[in-house]
């Protein structure tokens, strides 16, 4: 359903009344960030895929489309979005999808979200609709504002659609399992990433080094064989137990963080349960240290560290130096000049 | 100072102020601050093969030209990343990692000449975007000094970092933000194996149409690109790598990636080629062949340039559907202004560079050119496209950009930019116009796919 009119409307009214907006899609990540503040704006009934052709390798949907039917349609058609963003819920909508800006298991191979990301439509901070980008896959016209809104939480604009660009299922996937410690491990998935294999997933969990590889069967099935794996495994349900966070290891303790390092970082210095994905380029640790225990460990390595799930009272993102903030701060004001747009989601300090 | 009076769109021509060569990131900060104190407005230089007119200098402002910081600092083949000064020429990225079996993807045409730096602030693509992306996908760290000379690290060697994505922000963002100082790119491994497909047909649809199949057949080239009747015949004069000149369109698509996986998905092309009536086809069957093959297309451009003394090269992109549409438009615009146009195209990407023919010294025919040019961006337009895909606005496609974008997206433009340069120093009257611009030349955003004169013939 087309409720774009409404959206713009109803933000119109909120910076004329100046009452600052939560916009709410499936709900689905709300646990990520700050606590949501402001009058609730439902977008979630906005949906609908606009446009989806796909020999031109591209679809258009509403905000409020749940991103598991885009996935079915896309499947239909022997296409995904090959960033494979995790839901955290049947209820999650791609504009949530694409304001978290979260990716999965293949990220470091295939890419992320904002490098998928094509094309926004969005109600401005002051209530006008505007696009970016478009359905096309080059395009320099003008400063790259859609991929600005990846992972901008909502703070700048209200969704009203994007475009992505997709591709083709790969033909085959093998599961490849590898009795590794954790050191042993990062090394060879970063070896290997350097060489011409289909990699297309990779992550250590207690000693196991599970590889996961995509591409035609004779590709995969070569690249199986030269990598010579302890154990070729059967499932396949086990990348997608890990994008959900449904996976052994994600259950149980109540602090759950996120480091972003450098792949090839070795094994940090820090006590609690680790799980090591991406080739060692994102980090999960079940934790109960200090929030600046670990970003100290985090910062040296080139990373951050993000407090993905867990008790309010912590900052949740990694402190930026003062001169990034300050320029953070004013891309916030530019496009959202009466700070209408989910207050303190994202930072403290707006 | 001649040297410095244009970049690759030799069209414009101006002398600045003056020339600054710094030598390290020092010397440049200095210099943003002083130009900051004096208001002296700052153009940012790289190897100046832009075709835009982005680097195109003020009569009243300094030229940074940052060809002297040219290191490689590092290549990390572990992490696969290797650490840039700005101009460090795009080739010498890719030369330098082979040792390690690693290469740099986006290959624009100049990447002989062309700097990273220059690649950042256009966010240059080539002919291998479709699977590798263009420039801002494989950037993840820019280190930018704003006009107050402070320094902003932006990404870094982790696959994201917090807050706002100023990374992809400042890929594309001609020069108006900041001064990029130093960039760490990805690198990727080199493909086993590289195999060419070269086919003819009796039309550009026809050519279209095995497009899009071979897309639909869930295989992505690592290079799909067409020519069409006049390119081919100038290229065929020029070096003769064997195209067919009797088709009214060729198409080149390269597979990259395992040898198996390569023989695998060639045959499979070949076959979706015959079934599109392919008139003929000729696969390389060693590396010579291949670049032999690859030869015609990468000399395209001088090749066309020398049917008539002076070409003007265009940057559209469409939903690759519209192609021959938007291709017939273009030849009865072309028949219209008695110009020729010859048509070189990104297929796998729906990046269209038609390659308007002219001569400077005829009366008049450069504006000609220039006009028959803005018809065409305004048919890319209306076809669902951009104005540009790969060259930057500049100065060039200033005034197209009021027909792409509405006065309130080009407000958040500026916006966007005060955020980083306030006063408006950095490389001031490119890339974005003022509203005001816009009003006097009467061009006007296109809504619901309407055009500003309805009369005109569109196609």
């Amino acid at each position: 359903m087309d409720r774009q009119n409404h959206i713009a409307e109803a933000v119109r009214e909120a910076i004329h009344a100046n009452r600052p907006l939560q916009i709410k899609g499936g709900d689905s990540k709300a646990f990520y960030g700050y606590p949501a503040q402001g009058e609730p704006l439902d977008v979630s009934a906005h949906s609908g895929i606009v446009e989806y052709d796909p020999g031109e390798l591209v679809i258009t949907c509403r905000a409020g489309s749940l991103l598991s039917e885009i996935r079915s349609t896309l499947r239909e058609n022997g296409q995904h979005l090959p960033f494979e963003p995790p839901a955290f819920g049947d209820e999650a909508t791609i504009g949530g999808t694409v304001a978290c800006g979260f990716s999965g298991p293949g990220r470091p191979w295939a890419g992320s979200l904002r490098d998928y990301l094509l094309g926004v439509k969005l109600v401005n901070g002051a209530g006008e609709i505007v696009q970016y980008g478009g359905q096309v896959m080059k395009n320099v016209a003008g400063y790259d504002v859609s991929r600005l809104m990846a992972g901008s939480m909502g703070t700048l604009g209200v969704l009203l659609e994007t475009s992505f660009k997709v591709l083709p299922i790969p033909a085959s996937e093998r599961t490849l399992q590898f009795d590794y410690g954790q050191a042993e491990a990062i090394h060879r998935v970063n070896e290997w990433s350097g060489q011409p294999l289909p990699l297309s997933g990779a992550f250590w969990w207690r000693d196991k080094l599970q590889v996961r590889l995509s591409g035609t069967e004779s590709e995969t099935d070569r690249a199986a064989q030269r990598l010579g794996a302890d154990r070729v495994l059967e499932t396949t349900s086990t990348w997608e137990a890990l994008r959900e966070h449904k996976a052994d290891f994600f259950t149980g303790a109540n602090m759950l963080w996120r480091l972003s390092l450098p792949p090839a970082t070795g094994p940090l210095d820090l006590a609690g349960d680790c799980l090591v994905d991406w080739g060692g380029a994102q980090r999960w640790y079940r934790t109960e240290l200090q929030a600046d225990e670990i970003r100290t460990r985090a910062s040296p390595a080139g990373g951050h560290a993000t407090l993905f799930r867990g008790p309010e009272g912590t900052e949740r993102f990694h402190p930026l130096p003062t001169a990034l903030k300050r320029m953070q701060a004013k891309i916030k004001q530019s496009m959202d000049p009466g700070a209408i747009f989910n207050p303190r989601r994202m930072s403290l300090d707006w | 100072m001649r040297p410095f009076e244009c970049d690759g769109l030799s069209v414009y021509r101006k002398l600045p102020l003056l020339v600054a060569l710094p030598e390290d990131t020092g010397q440049v900060r200095e210099i943003l601050k002083t130009c900051r104190r004096l208001s002296v407005p700052v153009v940012t230089r790289g190897a100046g093969t832009g075709l835009s007119g982005g680097a195109l200098p003020l009569e009243e402002g300094l030229l940074l030209v940052l060809t002297k910081l040219n290191r490689i600092l590092y290549i990390d083949p572990l992490n696969r990343t290797a650490r840039l000064q700005p101009g460090v020429r795009n080739l010498a990225i890719s030369e330098a990692a082979a040792v390690h079996g690693l290469y740099y993807a986006p290959d624009p045409s100049s990447q002989i000449a062309c700097s990273i730096g220059g690649n950042v602030a256009e966010n240059s693509g080539g002919v291998h975007c479709l699977k590798y992306g263009l420039t801002v996908h494989n950037v993840l760290e820019v280190r930018l000094l704003t006009i107050e000379g402070e320094e902003l690290v932006l990404g870094g060697g982790a696959l994201d970092s917090p807050g706002f994505d100023l990374l992809a922000l400042v890929n594309g963002s001609e020069g108006m933000l900041g001064v990029i100082t130093e960039i760490l790119v990805r690198l990727l491994p080199i493909p086993e194996t590289a195999q060419v497909v070269l086919a003819g047909f009796a039309s550009t649809g026809k050519a279209a149409a095995a497009v899009g199949a071979i897309i639909a057949a869930g295989i992505v080239p690592a290079g799909l690109e067409m020519m069409d009747r006049l390119s081919v015949e100038a290229v065929e004069a020029f070096i003769s790598p064997g195209y067919p000149r009797d088709a009214e369109a060729v198409l080149l698509c390269e597979l990259d990636g395992g040898e198996a996986e390569v023989a695998e998905q060639m045959t499979a092309v070949k076959s979706i080629l015959s079934d599109h009536e392919a008139t003929s086809i000729n696969v390389s069957h060693s590396e010579a062949e291949r670049l032999r093959l690859w030869a015609g297309r990468k000399n395209a451009f001088p090749a066309v340039g020398r049917i008539r003394p002076d070409y003007y090269c265009m940057d559209g992109t469409i939903p690759r559907r519209e192609l021959p549409h938007v291709l017939a438009g273009i030849q009865a615009a072309s028949e219209r202004y008695g110009l020729p146009v010859a048509n070189v195209f990104h297929a796998g990407d729906g990046n269209l560079h038609p390659l308007i023919l002219y001569d400077a010294n005829r009366e008049g025919e450069l504006q000609q050119a220039e006009s028959l040019g803005a018809e065409i961006l305004s048919m890319c337009i209306e076809a669902g496209g951009t104005v540009t895909g790969e060259h930057g606005v500049g100065m060039e496609k200033i005034d197209s950009m009021c027909e792409q974008f509405s006065p309130a997206e080009l407000e958040q433009f500026h916006a966007l930019k005060a955020a980083f340069d306030p006063d408006g120093l950095l490389n001031p009257g490119k890339a974005v116009p003022t509203l005001h611009r816009c009003a006097e030349l009467g061009a006007m955003h296109v809504h619901g796919g309407k055009l500003p004169f309805p009369d005109l013939p569109r196609f």
